[in-house]
């Protein structure tokens, strides 16, 4: 079989989510940094968002099944230190679609206040800097009055 | 070198592994809910820093070993943390201002490490320390709270200080292997970061209306392996299923 293109890999590993937040791809999060192709082995390249992150795991998992699914036998996956992740590697399809989830996305250089990803109000409070995951912490909404999770600013 | 820089990073990663496994045991104990759950998120953040220099360190060894074998396998004499990582948790004032000791520590070791001629400790010390900021600003917070609000608050705080103080000169304690590595650019200089840390906590201590200890046992020993009792009893808890069911994993 011949062996499949960079592009083609990348499009299978659009299926990889991130276990804690199922509707985001680890591009998606900034994590998948390198493929390599050579006679149908194919080596991946992934960066841990949080240093102690349990997901790590499960993603490798699921990165090596997906590429199995597509006939790739040997996959090799390095977790690498650098570069070093920040939030600011989040794509605008990724925050979207951790807004549409129901997670704030981290705030950029510009902003200044957290958004209920419910009503869109600014008037939000932190209840904890820490939430159920080491990306997250814990808001409520001063409009709709909903607690919500915020993905932490990393940077 | 690769031999200092193995030990060296072992000293980091027990360093970190000891603290966080303190930190898991309040895990559904914290005072209230989210508490608990920021205990066991700085908890998580530590042990995966003792990951990323537990890799490094094994893979410098001849044979190479795990991080697993490092954490797992080593008896008390062979960890090299200092002894204030390893002391029990305490109570909650306790466990706040020895955190709050030690973040101060890992932020200025951290900046200084993430400058590290090496490469690889360059880029973990970079990620750490982004992590470390969130750490020291709770633990600065909860220091202050303490300090300023109930008798009962303030009292405890004020036995955690006399209790803990003499256990810090050991954080900047350097041996032979540590000092090459200084010359080198490896490894920061831990004369600057004792400066840095004094001259943020000393203010910040009297901010908090507490009194420094005069005069007590200056903790010592860690990173020749010698330690307290309570570092055998961690171990035998954190290392018993490695060691019953050898080579198991979840
Ligand atoms: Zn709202």
């Amino acid at each position: 079989m011949a062996s499949p293109s960079k592009a083609q890999i990348f499009q299978w590993l659009e299926a990889v989510k991130d276990p804690e937040i199922p509707v985001i791809s680890i591009r998606d999060l900034g994590i998948l940094q390198g493929i390599r192709v050579a006679d149908g082995s194919v080596s991946v390249d992934i960066i841990p968002t949080y240093s102690g992150c349990p997901a790590m795991y499960a993603i490798q998992a699921d990165i090596k099944q997906v590429l199995q699914a597509h006939g790739i036998e040997q996959v090799s996956i390095q977790l690498c230190h650098e570069p070093v992740w920040n939030t600011d590697m989040i794509t605008e399809q990724g925050r979207e679609s951790m807004r549409a989830f129901g997670i704030a996305p981290p705030l950029q250089a510009d902003q200044r206040t957290v958004a209920c990803p419910q009503c869109g109000s600014t008037e939000t409070t932190c209840i904890s800097q820490f939430g159920s995951t080491a990306c997250k912490a814990l808001y409520r909404c001063e409009a709709c009055l909903e607690p919500f999770d915020y993905f932490k600013c990393h940077a | 070198m690769q031999k200092d820089l193995s030990q060296y990073t072992l000293r980091l990663a027990d360093s970190a592994l000891t603290m966080g496994q303190r930190l898991a045991e309040w895990c559904g104990h914290g005072p209230y809910l989210e508490e608990d759950v920021a205990l066991t998120n700085v908890s998580l953040d530590l042990i995966g820093h003792a990951h990323m220099f537990y890799q490094m360190a094994g893979a410098m060894q001849e044979p190479a070993v795990t991080a697993d074998d490092l954490a797992f396998l080593r008896d008390a004499h062979e960890y090299r943390n200092p002894l204030i990582t390893e002391l029990p948790r305490g109570d909650f004032a306790y466990t706040t201002l020895k955190q709050y000791f030690i973040d101060v520590f890992n932020l200025y070791l951290y900046q200084a490490m993430a400058t590290s001629t090496h490469e690889e400790l360059a880029a973990v010390a970079k990620k750490a320390g982004m992590e470390v900021k969130y750490h020291l600003a709770r633990s600065e917070a909860w220091c202050e709270r303490l300090s300023l609000s109930t008798d009962e608050a303030k009292a405890r705080i004020q036995q955690a200080l006399d209790d803990l103080w003499f256990y810090t000169p050991e954080l900047f304690e350097t041996d032979a292997a540590m000092q090459r590595l200084t010359a080198a650019g490896v490894a920061p200089d831990y004369a600057t970061i004792q400066q840095q840390w004094q001259q943020r906590v000393e203010p910040f201590m009297a901010l908090c209306g507490l009194t420094l200890p005069q005069a007590g046992w200056v903790a010592t020993g860690g990173l020749q392996g010698e330690h307290t009792e309570h570092l055998g009893f961690m171990l035998a808890e954190m290392q018993f299923l490695p060691r019953a069911y050898p080579g198991c994993e979840w």
